[in-house]
């Protein structure tokens, strides 16, 4: 019998569109995004000046990287009151929308996590590394305190967020190949592994919204017929169990603040389980 | 029974919970003492890369700084290569007008990825493409950290910031061995192109002792004036730069604090602090008396 490949019921009963809808939205954004950035250096179309680690779109509206501005506060910089406010901003968007929403629809690493991730799946890789899901938060307290006492942003040299769009828009360097060994991790070593247990810029949006609006609810999980394609599919599996399994008088809303919200289970589930909510 | 099972159970719940708190601060532990190495390793800035001007000192600099490019975004002289050049005022010399310039290499740059400069952060090479010096500052006023800031270019008698007070680097004649003004030629490449002419750098002028008739016009740069541009750099006529931008940590001496110059302490003190020396009797040979 032929393993079960996720995605085949969906598109069989849903039809491909239906079961793709929320990816190819996610899609759209991220490379739109990354688009309005290049737009710039390429075409001469200036609305986002700068990168992900702090912009200015329009002219006007500044905004800066929350983990980045941590680091350079550290480092013993009082920052200038453009690069506050800028931080205030995305502080306050992600903590009402949800904060991980950037590493489904914003983060361009996500496009060589994801294709790394499918890669992982369909050659059926095994698990090689076993990493607390927690490692990312002690990374990120590490990284504040390796810039306390650096007196620089440490980061930087590795973060492959900005490396990756830095890259793009002003030239790669020898990126690459940090970008490929991510790739390989992800793929060979451990399903997800940047993502969903290092990333200490992912860490940073999470923390961010404890009660973030925009969640993802296991409406009809009466519908549930255990397929497991949504665990299969699932950037942070973990988060879906309380939600679909938990009994009857607890909640079928994702209530983790690690849900990236990109949508995924909802496409993949052939029952259509999942819908987006509100935290109620 | 039950009571047991459930401290059974507590207790494996307390053991996986430490297991796991464990295991995460470990990875995260070594992850940190790799990135701390290459961080360390790479913190030091090599001298042929120059910081923007209003640049904080390098220290600083690299805890303001964010990375994000906007300031090299903003160099007109980046956008006058990518025919992107805003309105701009055509006034001033031509050495400090971008609009005049003809030179289509860009000057802001960001450190790429293995780059021995910190990733992501500012620098020109004065040889390749020196600092325009624009009036405007494009570059200091897209800096959204202060990292670049206008109150490291406070011109202190006039009370507005001022370009000309960028101490990006200093300019230093490091071989004048091969210096063509040293060798009695004229050449004042350096000088004419200077944007602070005569302040910043000066021909000082001595005899040729190889002809013992003609004068040697010395390229003489002064820290007081020089604005670390590179104009002098790039126009040096040699296959390699006699002279040469060099960040102002490594280019500048620095007096023992403890000492003082004779002829100073005497006009501060209206006289001198010590008797004058003692007059002593000229002793020469017998048959010069």
């Amino acid at each position: 019998m032929n393993a079960r490949i996720p995605g085949h019921e969906a598109v069989a009963r849903k039809g491909w569109l239906l079961a793709n809808r929320w990816l190819l939205l996610r899609r759209i954004s991220q490379l739109g995004i990354l688009g309005l950035f290049l737009a710039g250096p390429l075409l001469g179309i200036w609305i986002i000046r700068g990168t992900l680690s702090a912009s200015e779109t329009l002219g006007f509206l500044p905004m800066t990287d929350p983990l980045i501005m941590l680091q350079s506060l550290a480092a013993g910089h009082p920052a200038a009151s453009t690069a506050v406010i800028g931080t205030l901003i995305v502080v306050v968007f992600y903590a009402l929308l949800s904060g991980r929403v950037f590493c489904a629809w914003v983060c361009p690493v996500n496009l060589v996590t994801d294709t790394a991730a499918w890669l992982n799946r369909r050659m059926g890789m095994k698990k090689v590394l076993h990493l607390s899901k927690s490692t990312r938060y002690w990374f990120m307290a590490a990284i504040l305190l390796l810039s306390l006492g650096s007196g620089t942003i440490v980061y930087e040299w590795l973060n492959p967020v900005t490396l990756l769009q830095r890259g793009l828009l002003f030239g790669m360097g020898m990126g690459w190949m940090l970008l490929l060994a991510l790739f390989l991790f992800d793929a060979f070593l451990l399903r997800r592994g940047w993502c969903g247990y290092l990333c200490p810029v992912g860490a940073m949006y999470s923390l961010l919204s404890p009660a973030a609006v925009l969640r993802v609810k296991a409406d009809g999980r009466e519908r549930c017929t255990d397929c497991q394609d949504c665990f299969a599919v699932c950037p942070e599996p973990q988060v879906i169990r309380p939600a679909l399994k938990g009994d009857a008088q607890s909640t079928s809303i994702i209530l983790s603040r690690n849900c990236l919200n990109c949508g995924r289970c909802i496409d993949i589930c052939p029952h259509n389980v999942f819908r987006f909510s509100r935290r109620t | 029974m039950s009571d047991n099972n459930k401290k059974q159970q507590k207790e494996n719940a307390r053991r996986r919970f430490l297991r796991d708190s464990l295991s995460a601060a470990a990875g995260a532990f070594v992850l940190a003492v790799g990135l701390g190495a290459y961080q360390r390793s790479a913190q030091a800035v090599p001298a042929r890369a120059i910081r923007p001007p209003g640049a904080l000192p390098e220290k600083k600099f690299q805890a303001a700084c964010l990375r994000c490019g906007q300031c090299v975004r903003a160099c007109h002289a980046n956008l006058l290569r990518n025919n992107d050049m805003p309105e701009m005022s055509t006034e001033g010399p031509a050495e400090v007008n971008p609009n005049a310039s003809v030179e289509l290499e860009p000057v802001l740059r960001l450190a790429e990825s293995g780059n021995d400069i910190p990733t992501g952060t500012p620098y020109f090479i004065p040889r390749i493409s020196p600092c325009r010096l624009c009036e405007d500052m494009p570059c200091v006023q897209a800096c959204p950290s202060g990292a670049l800031s206008e109150k490291n270019l406070l011109d202190k008698e006039k009370k507005e910031p001022s370009i000309y007070q960028a101490r990006m680097g200093l300019a230093v004649l490091i071989n004048h061995e091969n210096c063509i003004g040293f060798q009695g030629l004229r050449c004042d490449v350096c000088y004419r192109n200077c944007p602070v002419i005569d302040k910043a750098l000066t021909l000082d002028m001595q005899v040729n002792q190889r002809t013992g008739v003609h004068t040697r016009f010395i390229p003489t740069v002064h820290s007081e004036h020089c604005t670390g541009c590179g104009k002098c750099e790039r126009s040096c006529i040699l296959e390699h730069p006699a002279i040469k931008v060099l960040p102002l940590a490594l280019a500048r001496g620095e007096l023992g604090h403890h000492y003082r110059l004779g002829w100073q302490e005497k006009e501060e003190a209206g006289k001198s602090l010590i008797p004058e020396a003692l007059q002593l009797p000229a002793r020469r040979p017998e048959e010069l008396l």
